[in-house]
Parts: structure tokens; C-alpha cells; sequence
């Protein structure tokens, strides 16, 4: 007897398909892990499957009956949802957010003690000794992740949804939830988890379900299945294709080289070298620093150092338009809330930057068309017609949009943070051949992404974050997967499975 | 109205698209201009004359005026509720000097010009205060300006002693064209909201500078990270709004010649209403000279034809412009989650 199933769920976002023709079903007492490229749709059938976002078109059963259509119902049935984005009030104390909206009572007021004392217990369920009291903007976020946990098991729940739970945990915060899961399955409750770490699926779910371009390509049992197959079905090609051919290793000189480098509460005394006709990649897990480095060092939050050295010539660190004016530039990874106005025109878009740093003080709106002409045939940005907004595109053409405004500035140095974070494969692999074109003119390109395959495939070389400071070095052929999760991780903290590298 | 300060969400208003909806979006302000005008020509033989609409046309002047900068602050994602007492406060300083100063400089010309650059520098500062706290402070432009508000109006409320600060009689004649004068047939203020007029919408949509205003209103973060500077663009907005209130409380003074503690008492609904009437966005973003004048125009006739039809009390005008505000927005959301 089957606990959900999914029967032909197509899900659009106005014109574009996330979702389409899903066929699947979960067992009662079963992990189920999604897999699959960022923006092939695993978020989106867990939105789906929590009542948050209704399908386009399909059913969906649960027990038999068709499921519940909306948050409250689907939580009353007794599926809940663990976001990617927390989901928790920072002013509130970690009890309170544990029983956020089911609040224990006795008569007419909360029972303070009840809800400290059972949230406690959630809490330690999942090895977290976070204190119930603390008020939740004073705990770091893989705190917070726990919490939204408790939260979740707290309502007693038959399925759990997760999305990328362990992208904010430490390895033994990770193995802590594993167990808390496998309890949880002895019980009967199912799971279903997205994440990006193949040798976690491998480690606890019992079957995977490869999505891809809003498709499910796969469903195997776990054990059935290696990590590099999921990953091919996850790209839908033999890995070492979708990257360019590699950059014979040459000595190339430094562009800019900083030590030093110190933001308070996120990047600590880095020192590194940033050189022209190559790409460096940035790898670390989340909230290691690796965003916050390069925006210390453009000015785009407050920071000191040692010493900046930018062609040659010591200087100070520059402030955000000088960093522009001394041609480097930062392609924020937030493309919807720091990349792009979404509510105006194309040309406005890829223009801003550009005129905002040597514009004149008329605009010239036939220069601009041009402009945007220009970069739709470079950048290949497909988009029926030209007087849309930038909210209008798909994800990759947004992301081919940010990369013209940011390039019409005609940079030296240009760092792509995520930038193929919500991109399907094809725009990919172009936004790919973009980078390698750069860095063969000579530019000197940086690449921060959490896809580990991303970094290893497009890298020269590589810099490793682990908590704020530079964990490690690698460069040509001794990039491997391996050795960046054992920098990331840090070397005490050893990788939870030797894992093969490509 | 929780978002009427700048919280710099991006907007999600759908491209000025050609389509027949788009289109009736687009002039919707003035559709409703047109009606009223109408309904007032039915009313009132009188209505369309010239006397009567030079007459509704020379009393929006100053509130025009003042909307105008109130445009490029919205559009900035920013609220300046301080327009009103900054007006009042305006005046009695410029009185003040001008009264001092006719000892000095005789009551001709000189005079009046000296009168305008004191308003004028006294308008761009207090329109610079704002704009540094609301910016550099980082409080919210609703609580500075509501602050703001308050203290200017106890100024001139204090200068005044609680009575009038007045024009000395001898002053008057040097300074009565500004609002009497006529030039080529049409009246002075008209002629000055319409330059103003032009040269808004020149620089909100032609300029660079207007590009960024709405870049900001549009979203913040994005035009930090793109190199725009957005703390002195969203300073100068607040400046542009001083330098509007000084100018129209110029045009002003003539026609009372004198400042009291009642003196632009709730001009700063009439002004937001006639911006957002106008189809700029409350939550920033996207800004049109053009809709606010429209919107000046729709409250003066509003105001007008309550006058001239005298079934409803004229007392009731301020219910009207309050209640055209709320459903003003009520359509600029559905528009936005449609």
C-alpha cells in the first residue's frame, strides 16, 4: 500500500514547464531521496507535495484518497515540510519556534515549561544541545536547521519533506540526523530529502529518484545504484562533456593579489592571488565564506587588509563603484534579489551597471537596443521578444541576461558566484564555454559554486573555505572531490565516505 | 501600508505591454480627468469656462509643484510626510527675512529675488536633513518625515507665537505677480508648474539620474550590486522634494501674504494622493510626471466641483482625497498580483 503517489503531476511557472508528466510513489516507512541538477524540479514537487503549490495538472494520492491541496490540510494529514529557507521567527526563543503555531496550552495561556521541556528532548533526538530558551537570532544557522527539524518531527508527522537538509550541517550534525531518520523509519514515517551529496543518498535513503529538466529520468533501489550513475542520469551525459577541454597548465601572472583579508564575523585573514587566463573556483560548504570574501574584497561589505595589490600597484581596498571603475567585477549569486530588476525592460537591465558606472547623463535608448541586440545574439539569451522584462525569462536566460549587464563593463577580473545555480543543463554548458572563452582572452575569472563537479570540472585551481579562513590549496590535476570535501570538512572532520573522484 | 517606506521589493508590475489592457492601465489616470470633466461641464455652465479652469488650474499649481518632487521620492521607494509643515515653515522664514531685509535692499525686485534664494536654501535643507537621516541614519523615511513634520510645524508655530507672520503691506506689490502676473495670458503659476512639469519628466525618464531613482524603487540591493549610488541618488530625491516645496510656498506667499501655523495643513495627503493617482508605484519603482499632474488636476476638479455643485459639503473635500488614496492603491495591488 502505497503512502503518496504522484500520477502524471505537470507543474508551469506561466510559460515555463518545471514539472512535467511526474510518475511516483511512496512507501509507508521508506527515504526516498530526489536527485538532481539545481532547477530540474525537485523543490517544486516537494512544494507540491506540501500543499504550497498546487499542480498544474495530475492527481495526487494520499492513503488512497486525493491528497490534501493546501499547507494547512497537508499538515493535518500529517505531511510536513523542512525548507531550504528557514522558515523561523529570530525574535522568538528556540521552544517557541519548535511549537510555532501549535502552541502546548494550559487553559487560557502557553505552557512555557511543557514546550521547553519536550522541545529539549526533540532537540537531543537529533543530537542538537541547542539551548531551548536562546532567542534564535543569537544561534548560528546549522542551529537553526535543527530546529526546523524539531519543528517538523515535533507534529508527529507520517511524512517528512526535506529539502537539502545537510547543506548547513557539519558531517556530524549530518550523521546525527541520519539517525534520527532511521528511528523514524522503524516507526513507519517516510521521508523524502533532496540533497547534493550522492554519497549521503547512498548512505540512508532505500531508493533514489533522479529528476531531470522536470523529468524523472530514473528510480532505482539505492543499492542498486553507484554515485556516478545517479550522476550521469542527473546530467544526462557522460560527466566530462558538458565542461570545456582544460587550459594547458602554463605560469600566468597575478592580476591582484591580497593578504590578509579580514571581514568581521565572516572572512578571516585570506590571503590569495587572483591570475589572468585563469580560473580560479571557489569551493566551501555553505556559510563558509566563500560570498562574503569576494564581496569584502569589492567593497560590498565592510573589511580590511593587509595589502591589495591590483596589477602590479599596492592601493587600499576600493569601495563598491571604485571596485567597477578598476574594472572588477562581482556576478552576485543572487540573481532575482541583487542581479536583475525583475519588473523592467531587457535593455534597462543590461545597461544599468554599465551607465551607472560611465554612462552620460542622457540616456541614449537606441544605443541600448543595440546594446541588448548585440548581447542576445552573444549570450544566446532566448526570449521571444525584446520588450519583455527580465522576470519574463527562464532561469538560464536570467542568468545570460546578468552576464551581459555584468560584461558590458568590459572587466579584467570577473567572479561568478552560483552562476549556474537554477539553470537548465544547456544554458549551463553555455554559461560554461562563456567562462572558458573569458579566461582564454586572458581574463581572470573566479568561480564560487557548490556543485563540487562545477568547481572540479572548470578549475586550474582551487581554494577551499572552511569557517571564514582558506582550508586549502589544490591545483591541476590534483582537484579532486575527495580532497576538497576533506579541506571543506576540515581534516580532523574526515569526508563520511571515501568517494571516487571522476 | 506597511511597505511605504522603502523595504525595496522589487517590483512586479508586468511590461508596459501594447495590449488593450496595458493600454487602458496607461491612461487611466487621465480617463478619469476626462470623465470628471464631463460630469462637472453637466453640472455647471460656468464649468468649462476659462475663468474656472484657470482658476482650478492656478490652485493645483502649488500642490503640482510639490508633487512633482513627492514623484521622484516614491519612485525612490521613499515618503516624505514632512511637505506640508516644511511649506508653512518655508514661509515664515522667508516673511521674516524679507521683512528684515527690505531695510536693506528697498522693496523692489532685489528684494524678491533675495526672497526666493532664502526659500530656496531653506527648502534644500531641510529636504537634505531628511534625506541624510533617512539614508545615512537608516531610520525609516516614514518615522523621519512624521518627525520632521511635527517639528517644523511647531517651529513656525513657535516663530508665529501662535498667530500670523505677515508680509509688511509696503512688500506686497513687489511680491504680488508671482502669484497675480500673467504672462502671454496664462497665469505665472501655471507656467512654472508646467516648466517644472517638463523638466520632471525629462529627467525621471530621459536621464540618467531618473533611471537610477527608479532602479532603487525598484530594488535596492540590485542597484547597490550594480554599481549605482543609491545612497546619493535617494539623498537627492529628498532634496529634489525640498527645493519643490520651497518653490511652490514662492508662488504661495503672495496670494496670503502671510505665514500661520495652519499654512499647507495636510498638503502632504493632496500631494501623495495625486502620485499615486498618477500611476506611480507607492512601493516604488516606476514613476510618471505626467500621471501626477493628472492626479493634481483630478483632486483640484474633484475640489472644484464640490464647490460648484453645493450638495456636498466642501468641509468633505479631505474625505474625498483620503478615500481616492486608498482606492488608488487598492488598484495599483490588484494590478501588481494580477
Amino acid at each position: 500500500m502505497a503512502l503518496l503517489v504522484f500520477r502524471d503531476i505537470a507543474k508551469s511557472y506561466g510559460i515555463v514547464p518545471v514539472l512535467k508528466g511526474i510518475d511516483l510513489v511512496v512507501k509507508p516507512g521508506e527515504v526516498l531521496a530526489l536527485v538532481g541538477e539545481n532547477g530540474a524540479g525537485k523543490s517544486t514537487l516537494m512544494r507540491i507535495a506540501a500543499g504550497l503549490a498546487p499542480p498544474s495538472s495530475g492527481t495526487m494520492l494520499l492513503d488512497g484518497a486525493p491528497a490534501p491541496a493546501n499547507l494547512h490540510a497537508a499538515e493535518r494529514a500529517g505531511i510536513v515540510m523542512v525548507h531550504q529557507e528557514f522558515c523561523l521567527a529570530p525574535h522568538l526563543t528556540v521552544a517557541e519556534n519548535v511549537f510555532l503555531g501549535r502552541e502546548m496550552t494550559r487553559g487560557l495561556f502557553t505552557d512555557r515549561k511543557a514546550m521547553e521541556m519536550r522541545a529539549h528532548d526533540l532537540l537531543a533526538e537529533l543530537g542538537s544541545s541547542a539551548p531551548v530558551r536562546a532567542r534564535l537570532r543569537d544561534l548560528p544557522v546549522s542551529d537553526w536547521q535543527m530546529i526546523e527539524l524539531a519543528k517538523a518531527f515535533a507534529r508527529q508527522p507520517k511524512l517528512i519533506l526535506m529539502d537539502e537538509p545537510t547543506a548547513v550541517l557539519s558531517a556530524t550534525e549530518a550523521g546525527n540526523l541520519f539517525t534520527r531518520i532511521r528511528v523514524f523509519r522503524q516507526a513507519g514515517g517516510s521521508v523524502i530529502f533532496t540533497s547534493h551529496r550522492l554519497d549521503e543518498v547512498k548512505d540512508i535513503a532505500d531508493r533514489v529518484a533522479v529528476l531531470r529538466d522536470g523529468q524523472i529520468v530514473r528510480v532505482e533501489n539505492t543499492r542498486d545504484i553507484s554515485e556516478d550513475a545517479m550522476a550521469e542520469a542527473m546530467v544526462g551525459r557522460p560527466l566530462a562533456e558538458i565542461y570545456p577541454p582544460r587550459r594547458g597548465a602554463a605560469k600566468r601572472k597575478a592580476l591582484l593579489s591580497v593578504a590578509g583579508l579580514t571581514s568581521p564575523g565572516t572572512v578571516e585573514d585570506a590571503t590569495l592571488d587572483i591570475r589572468e587566463g585563469e580560473v580560479l573556483g571557489i569551493s566551501g560548504l555553505v556559510g563558509s565564506g566563500r560570498t562574503e570574501l569576494f564581496e569584502a574584497l569589492f567593497g560590498l561589505r565592510p573589511a580590511r587588509c593587509g595589502s591589495f595589490v591590483l596589477r602590479g600597484e599596492a592601493r587600499s581596498l576600493p569601495a563598491a563603484r571604485e571596485a567597477w571603475g578598476l574594472k572588477l567585477a562581482y556576478l552576485t549569486e543572487d540573481r532575482k534579489g541583487k542581479g536583475l530588476l525583475l519588473g523592467k525592460s531587457l535593455d534597462q537591465n543590461v545597461a544599468l551597471t554599465k551607465g551607472a558606472i560611465n554612462g552620460a547623463s542622457w540616456i541614449d535608448r537606441r544605443a541600448e537596443r543595440r546594446d541588448l541586440e548585440a548581447a542576445v545574439g552573444r549570450y544566446d539569451i532566448r526570449t521571444g521578444r525584446l520588450d519583455v522584462t527580465a522576470g519574463a525569462l527562464s532561469g538560464g536566460n536570467q542568468q545570460k541576461v546578468l552576464i551581459a549587464k555584468t560584461l558590458a563593463v568590459e572587466p579584467d577580473l570577473i567572479v561568478f558566484d552560483e552562476p549556474t545555480r537554477g539553470v537548465d543543463i544547456g544554458a549551463k554548458q553555455q554559461i560554461y564555454e562563456i567562462i572558458a572563452t573569458l579566461a582564454a582572452e586572458g581574463k581572470a575569472i573566479v568561480v564560487i559554486s557548490s556543485e563540487m563537479q562545477e568547481i572540479v570540472g572548470l578549475s586550474d585551481r582551487v581554494l577551499v573555505m572552511r569557517r571564514g579562513r582558506i582550508a586549502g590549496e589544490l591545483s591541476g590535476d590534483a582537484i579532486s572531490e575527495t580532497d576538497i570535501i576533506r579541506f571543506a570538512m576540515g581534516l580532523e572532520d574526515r569526508a563520511p565516505q571515501e568517494e571516487a573522484s571522476h | 501600508m506597511t511597505d511605504i517606506t522603502a523595504t525595496s521589493t522589487g517590483d512586479a508590475a508586468v511590461s508596459p505591454s501594447r495590449t488593450l489592457a496595458g493600454i487602458f492601465e496607461a491612461a487611466g489616470p487621465l480617463i478619469a480627468l476626462i470623465l470628471l470633466m464631463l460630469i462637472g461641464s453637466l453640472m455647471s455652465d460656468s464649468f468649462l469656462g476659462a475663468e474656472n479652469l484657470s482658476n482650478v488650474f492656478t490652485r493645483s499649481a502649488i500642490i503640482g509643484i510639490i508633487a512633482v518632487g513627492a514623484t521622484f521620492v516614491i519612485t525612490a521607494g521613499g515618503l516624505d510626510l514632512s511637505v506640508g509643515s516644511l511649506s508653512a515653515l518655508v514661509a515664515g522664514v522667508t516673511i521674516m527675512f524679507m521683512n528684515s531685509a527690505a531695510e536693506v535692499l528697498g522693496p523692489g525686485w532685489q528684494l524678491v529675488a533675495a526672497g526666493i534664494v532664502c526659500s530656496l536654501v531653506v527648502g534644500a535643507a531641510a529636504g537634505l536633513l531628511n534625506g541624510v537621516m533617512i539614508v545615512k541614519g537608516r531610520v525609516e523615511a516614514f518615522i523621519v518625515t512624521l518627525g520632521a513634520m511635527g517639528i517644523f510645524r511647531s517651529i513656525i508655530t513657535w516663530l508665529a507665537d501662535g498667530g500670523s507672520i505677515s508680509l509688511d503691506f509696503s512688500l506686497r506689490d513687489a511680491a504680488r505677480p508671482i502669484y497675480y502676473g500673467q504672462v502671454l495670458g496664462i497665469a505665472v503659476p501655471i507656467l512654472v508648474l508646467a516648466v517644472i512639469a517638463i523638466v520632471g519628466e525629462l529627467v525621471l525618464r530621459r536621464m540618467r539620474f531618473g533611471r537610477h531613482v527608479a532602479a532603487i524603487g525598484s530594488n535596492r540591493h540590485v542597484a547597490f550590486y550594480s554599481a549605482i549610488p543609491v545612497n546619493r541618488v535617494r539623498i537627492l530625491t529628498y532634496v529634489i522634494q525640498g527645493l519643490c516645496v520651497a518653490i511652490a510656498t514662492v508662488i504661495y506667499v503672495p496670494r496670503l501674504g502671510a505665514a500661520t501655523p495652519s499654512t499647507g495643513l495636510m498638503w502632504e495627503l493632496e500631494a501623495i494622493a495625486a502620485v499615486i493617482i498618477g500611476g506611480t508605484a507607492l512601493s516604488g519603482g516606476f514613476g510618471r510626471i505626467w500621471g501626477t499632474i493628472v492626479g493634481v488636476l483630478i483632486l483640484g476638479f474633484i475640489s472644484n466641483i464640490l464647490n460648484l455643485a453645493g450638495f456636498v459639503s466642501p468641509y468633505l473635500n479631505g474625505a474625498f482625497q483620503g478615500a481616492i488614496i486608498i482606492i488608488a492603491v487598492l488598484l495599483q495591488r490588484d494590478r501588481s498580483q494580477g
